[in-house]
């Protein structure tokens, strides 16, 4: 066997499980943000996804219940979001960072309650492979396309893809972040949309979180880890579109798995330094060494009727 | 009995912001397919009746009858079902989008699982353009559309949801005369195939040519109702203001002999210039304004005004050129708004509230502003808010400004008052240049005279001005001599006394003085 | 009564209804893990206030508060939203540590201001990218300043793993003893125990500072200008660039001076995760005390006394509930400005 073939195989998939989550808050990120609203709480939404995810499995037996009851969390606390930046007009920034705080304490509070422990969760079951004929087979690939997370976030980049720029959702989703005004001269709900794109914002983040608990088969404090921030970055590296984003997400999660790899073949380089591309590389960005990336226009900013 | 005749009837309408109404009672009543003017002065509250008509605001009393029934109307979505539609004055477009997206956003047509049909948009946009002959791209981008192009598509908007009444907010205040010609064309035809216009302007000759009736306003109440004809401007501007109005204003214009002997204050030679978007704004301008007296620069915006102004208060760094003030050349590397203040010059900048004045400060903290370095108003440790206050309340005193309460946040006063703060500031500065970019652009009549009046005194205490505006009749009413920019470059100068509209207009296009 | 009392009592008044609003929601929380919230709430109230201790240990955890929420109330009274005083902390307590480390010999005299002033520039150098970044490229802040605090999380984290670490611990070795600051329990002995020690009073005089600066000088004035108009402030001649880029270093300062708390004052080295999130509460403290030095004592005051309070009521409720209540004050404030707004207009109509 070819040395080289197994540690690329081994690559792709490691760079597949570290990249899921990322891609999945990144679209949601770029959701929000389209519709005009900044979303700094996406870090929050992931730890509240993982630990909804988790006590939802736990109780029921059932990863899919899991998987609903992260999604209907992560939806609450982006609604809670959604209700303070939009009907209150308050700073969407500050928001976020709350969304966060209340995130950390929240699963932290009832880990304690429901499973007595401040670390970690009961081990909960992942979820269950499909029977994939042929390529099920196949080392790696087999993996991927019969781990039906992974389907479903290949699934949900398209869809995200087909809504925001091909459906007259989509249209004035993007209509509402850029001018408000002009779409709500036009009959169109501007609330209603920016209500719609933080909520979305909220599933997929939660979706990110039930990887991360299933991946780990538990939940553990603060295993959300940074990753909405990097979610963010790669929004912005994708420039405000959300299969570019999703592959930004894709690159940073590859930068990570080659990190890891050279690990274990023995090369030592600095983890730190490896970690901190996402940020300069989002910094870099946004100083518009490459190309200069543009938020849309109405970005953070309340929309006031009168 | 005919309760029909009338496609729009507002009665008795009120808005009230806060304390402060908006429409104390209004009514309006016009009918089907005439172009009716609604005029008055900014602040008389036509802009919110037609809000309250187009279901932007709600009314806290009143009735609105559409073709007869009494209807509410509470949002735009409700107006456009009633076949309502409006151009605000401010265009609602986004930018990021092409035309034909605009044009069906809110209405999209969808084809096969729930996706847009682009091409069914692109075509029935196409449809349009054609029919009413709007000249526009359906899949250019908003964002590089010309403002005349804009408009157009604003148009095209209110057609595609089938509007039969049109509501349009100062619809010329962007475009040039000869624009204007074009645009009165498309509204006419709008109206012989029996669509309702309704016309906000406070242009009375625009009303005189174009309107079959108009309703005045005058601080929220319709003041009157008559059919064009048989009106004048005279007469309606009475009504408007509820007394006579002067529209020359008094001075005595200067020779072009004395203009010969007077030293020139400013000289521009050659100078290029980049606009904020990276493209080429000025283009080798070169001018020259003498000690007393008023230049006037007319020419459609866009068209350098706005980076000429930011290279002589020292805001923009030009390419290339020279600017001289007294004899003395501006090094532009080590140039800076404060070095051109300091050298004599004053400036009333065309948009007093992004640029003149900062809303949430005091009245008195504005009088300073730019100025608040100077001695007597501060020392780097410590601002001294007395003196400031006393100043305020003398330039309050000289200029009328009202309410005549320094302490008062700058964002409470009227339009009028607030330019009163700008123009009080700036000229106590005693200077010896003053740019002075649309001194009067949502200011009221009395306040409009009573600036002109200053202006005219700073130029006859021997200061040379430069007056931008893109208000035709008042370059023409206060200026010695007029030049027309276009495409960053000065097409031609004319004598107080040569200058016609018709003239201006033409090289305003780009045209050549015949 | 003039308005000036008006508006100030308005806005006192609609703040502590969202503390309280915040209280009842956290009532909830509490209810929900079978606990009791009026017992809570007293052994809160008498564990960070009416023990001279808890009190002692109240303003401790307050005074790097009030520093890290003065940084975030200068950048916001130029619209400036340094996120990154988190970073600019922890890069200003490295630098702060390693010169006391360092420089060993040095008398007190000298050693004390050369790390003060270190745990200051070490702020000021952290902030002065993403400075550069805004004035030069228009770079949005918010965004990079975050990044900038995950940069120097990687980066402190390196140094300390690689170099400075002392063995088996995350922590670097003592500063120089003639660095380290008085602590308040010399001189008040029923605060026996607390660390709260002379930084308090560094903060004190940085709350007046910070007030004359903003309200009293063409500086303040100028920066006012430039939060709420820009545009209106450069076309008056006030050079932006200049005054963005020192205000954005002396927020950056005030972020890494917080540092000396806990460096100086307390432990007497830097350790990984010493902020304790001290950079992103100073957000909230400056947005409850409303960008006031007066209001941001207050403000740090209350997030202390929580942060204190996690260990007064432990044995009753999982001590998350104090996050929770802070992330609930942070919420409801926010929100019931527009609530205060309103009553504003009302109040400038009248």
């Amino acid at each position: 066997m070819d040395l080289f073939q197994i540690f690329s195989l081994a690559l792709a998939g490691q760079t597949i499980r570290i990249s899921v989550p990322y891609i999945l808050t990144a679209m949601g990120a770029t959701a929000s943000e389209l519709g005009g609203v900044v979303n700094i709480g996406l870090e929050g939404l992931i730890l509240i996804g993982a630990f909804c995810s988790v006590l939802g499995n736990f109780y029921t037996g059932s990863p899919w219940a899991g998987i609903l009851c992260a999604v209907a969390g992560g939806m609450l606390f982006a609604w809670l979001h959604a209700v303070v930046s939009i009907k209150f007009r308050a700073n969407q920034i500050i928001s976020g960072l709350a969304i966060n705080i209340l995130a950390v304490g929240a699963t932290k509070f009832f880990l304690k309650y429901f499973f007595h422990s401040s670390s970690n969760s009961g081990r909960i079951s992942g979820i269950a492979r499909l029977d994939v004929p042929v390529i099920g087979g196949i080392p790696v690939i087999g993996d991927i396309v019969s781990n039906p997370l992974i389907l479903l976030t290949g699934l949900l980049v398209f869809a995200v893809w087909y809504s925001v720029y091909r459906t007259p959702f989509g249209l004035r989703l993007r209509a509402v972040g850029e001018n408000p005004e002009a779409a709500d001269t036009l009959g169109v709900n501007v609330r209603r949309m920016r209500y719609l794109g933080v909520l979305i914002s909220g599933a997929l983040a939660a979706l990110g979180g039930v990887w991360l608990a299933y991946d780990q088969h538990q939940f553990t404090d603060g295993m959300s880890g940074g990753r909405g921030y990097i979610a963010l970055a790669a929004m912005i590296f994708g420039k405000w579109n959300p299969v570019l984003a999703a592959l930004a997400a894709l690159f940073f999660g590859f930068a990570e798995a080659v990190q890891i790899q050279l690990q274990t073949v023995g090369v030592k380089l600095p983890v730190q330094f490896i970690q901190m591309i996402p940020y300069l590389l989002t910094i870099v960005v946004l100083a518009g060494t490459f190309s200069k990336a543009a938020p849309p226009s109405a970005d953070g900013v309340p929309y006031e009727k009168d | 009995m005919d309760k029909t005749a009338y496609e729009i009837e507002l009665i008795g309408v009120t808005k009230k912001f806060g304390s402060l109404y908006a429409n104390k009672g209004a009514s309006l009543r016009v009918r089907k397919g005439e172009i009716h003017a609604l005029v008055g002065e900014n602040g008389a509250g036509k802009s919110t009746l037609m809000k309250v008509l187009y279901g932007m605001y709600r009314p806290d009393a009143g009735e609105i009858r559409i073709r007869g029934e009494a209807v509410s109307i509470p949002s735009p979505k409700a107006a456009i079902d009633l076949k309502i539609g409006m151009v605000h004055q401010h265009f609602m477009l986004v930018k990021t989008l092409t035309v034909a997206e605009n044009v069906i956003l809110g209405e999209e047509p969808v084809g096969n699982g729930g996706a847009l049909d682009y091409a069914k948009a692109a075509a029935g946009t196409r449809q349009l353009i054609d029919k009413f002959n709007l000249i526009l791209d359906p899949d250019a981008l908003v964002a590089d559309l010309s403002v005349g192009e804009e408009q157009r598509l604003e148009i095209l908007k209110l057609l595609y949801r089938k509007a039969d009444i049109l509501i349009l907010d100062e619809p010329t205040a962007v475009l040039t005369p000869q624009e204007i010609k074009y645009f009165f064309d498309i509204i006419r035809k709008l109206s012989s195939e029996g669509k309702t216009v309704i016309l906000i302007t406070h242009k009375l000759k625009e009303v005189l040519s174009i309107s079959s009736s108009v309703t005045i306003m005058r601080q929220g109440v319709t003041v009157a109702s008559l059919p064009t004809a048989g009106t004048s401007e005279s007469g309606l501007a009475q009504l408007m203001v509820g007394r006579p109005v002067v529209f020359q204003v008094e001075r005595a214009l200067r020779t072009a002999g004395e203009l010969e002997k007077s030293p020139a204050v400013l000289e521009v030679k050659d100078l290029t210039a980049m606009s904020g978007k990276g493209h080429t704004a000025l283009n080798g301008l070169s001018l020259e304004i003498k000690k007393g007296e008023i230049f006037g620069l007319a020419g459609v915006e866009g068209n350098g005004q706005s980076e000429l102004i930011e290279v002589l208060t020292g805001l923009r760094r030009p390419v290339s050129g020279s600017v001289k003030v007294l004899g003395e050349a501006i090094d532009p590397a080590g140039n800076s708004a404060r070095k051109m203040f300091s050298l004599g010059l004053a400036h009333v900048p065309e948009d007093r509230h992004k640029k003149g004045l900062v809303l949430d400060y005091s009245v008195a903290e504005n009088m300073v502003l730019g100025r608040h370095r100077e001695p007597a108003f501060s020392t780097p440790a410590r601002m001294n808010f007395e003196g400031i206050a006393a100043f305020a309340a003398r330039m309050i005193g000289d200029y009328g400004i009202y309410p005549p309460r320094p302490q008062l946040r700058a964002g409470a006063l009227s339009g009028g008052n607030q330019q009163k703060i700008v123009v009080a500031r700036e000229l106590s500065r005693l200077p010896r240049l003053l740019v002075v970019a649309q001194p009067t652009r949502g200011v009221d009549v009395g306040a409009i005279e009573f600036i002109h009046k200053k202006i005219i005194e700073t130029r006859d205490a021997g200061c040379a001005v430069l007056l931008i505006s893109a208000e035709l009749p008042e370059i023409l009413s206060l200026s010695d001599r007029i030049g027309v920019i276009y495409r960053g470059r000065i097409a031609d100068v004319f004598g107080a006394k040569e200058a016609t509209e018709e003239k201006l207009g033409l090289l305003m296009m780009g045209g050549k003085a015949g | 009564m003039n308005k000036n009392t008006k508006a100030f009592l308005i806005n006192l008044g609609v703040t502590l209804a969202a503390v309280l609003a915040s209280l009842v929601v956290g009532a909830f929380f509490i209810l929900l893990v079978h606990a009791n919230p009026a017992l809570v709430y007293r052994r809160l109230f008498e564990g960070v206030i009416l023990n001279p201790y808890g009190l002692a240990q109240t303003l401790f955890k307050a005074t790097p508060l009030i520093m890290t929420g003065l940084a975030l109330a200068l950048g916001f009274k130029a619209s400036i939203f340094n996120i990154g005083a988190e970073g600019q902390m922890v890069i200003g307590g490295f630098v702060c540590a390693w010169l006391g480390f360092t420089f060993t010999g040095l008398p007190a005299a000298l050693l004390v201001p050369l790390c003060l002033a270190g745990a200051f520039a070490g702020g000021m150098l952290w902030a002065s990218v993403p400075a550069v970044l805004k004035i030069k490229t228009g770079a949005h802040e918010v965004i990079t300043t975050i990044m900038m605090n995950f940069i120097a999380l990687a980066l402190t984290n390196y140094l300390i793993t690689a170099y400075f670490h002392l063995p088996e611990t995350v922590h670097t070795q003592l500063i120089a003893g003639s660095a380290a600051l008085p602590r308040l329990d010399h001189y008040v002995p029923a605060f026996r125990g607390s660390p709260a020690n002379v930084t308090l009073f560094m903060a004190a005089a940085l709350c007046f500072a910070f007030w004359w600066l903003i309200w009293k000088t063409p500086y303040g004035y100028e920066t006012r200008a430039i939060g709420l108009n820009p545009s209106a402030a450069e076309t008056g001649g006030i050079h932006i660039n200049r005054n963005l880029l020192l205000t954005f270093l002396i927020s950056g300062g005030l972020s890494g001076f917080a540092a000396v708390n806990f460096i100086m004052g307390y432990k007497h080295y830097y350790e990984e995760g010493f902020t304790q999130g001290v950079g992103f509460m100073g957000i909230a403290v400056a947005l409850v005390g409303q960008n006031n030095p007066f209001g941001i004592i207050f403000a740090a005051l209350l997030f202390g006394a929580l942060s204190h309070g996690t260990l007064v009521i432990n044995a009753l409720v999982p001590k998350d509930i104090i996050q929770i209540l802070q992330a609930l004050v942070i919420l409801f404030v926010i929100s019931s400005n527009l609530l205060a707004k309103k009553y504003m207009a009302r109040l400038t109509e009248d």
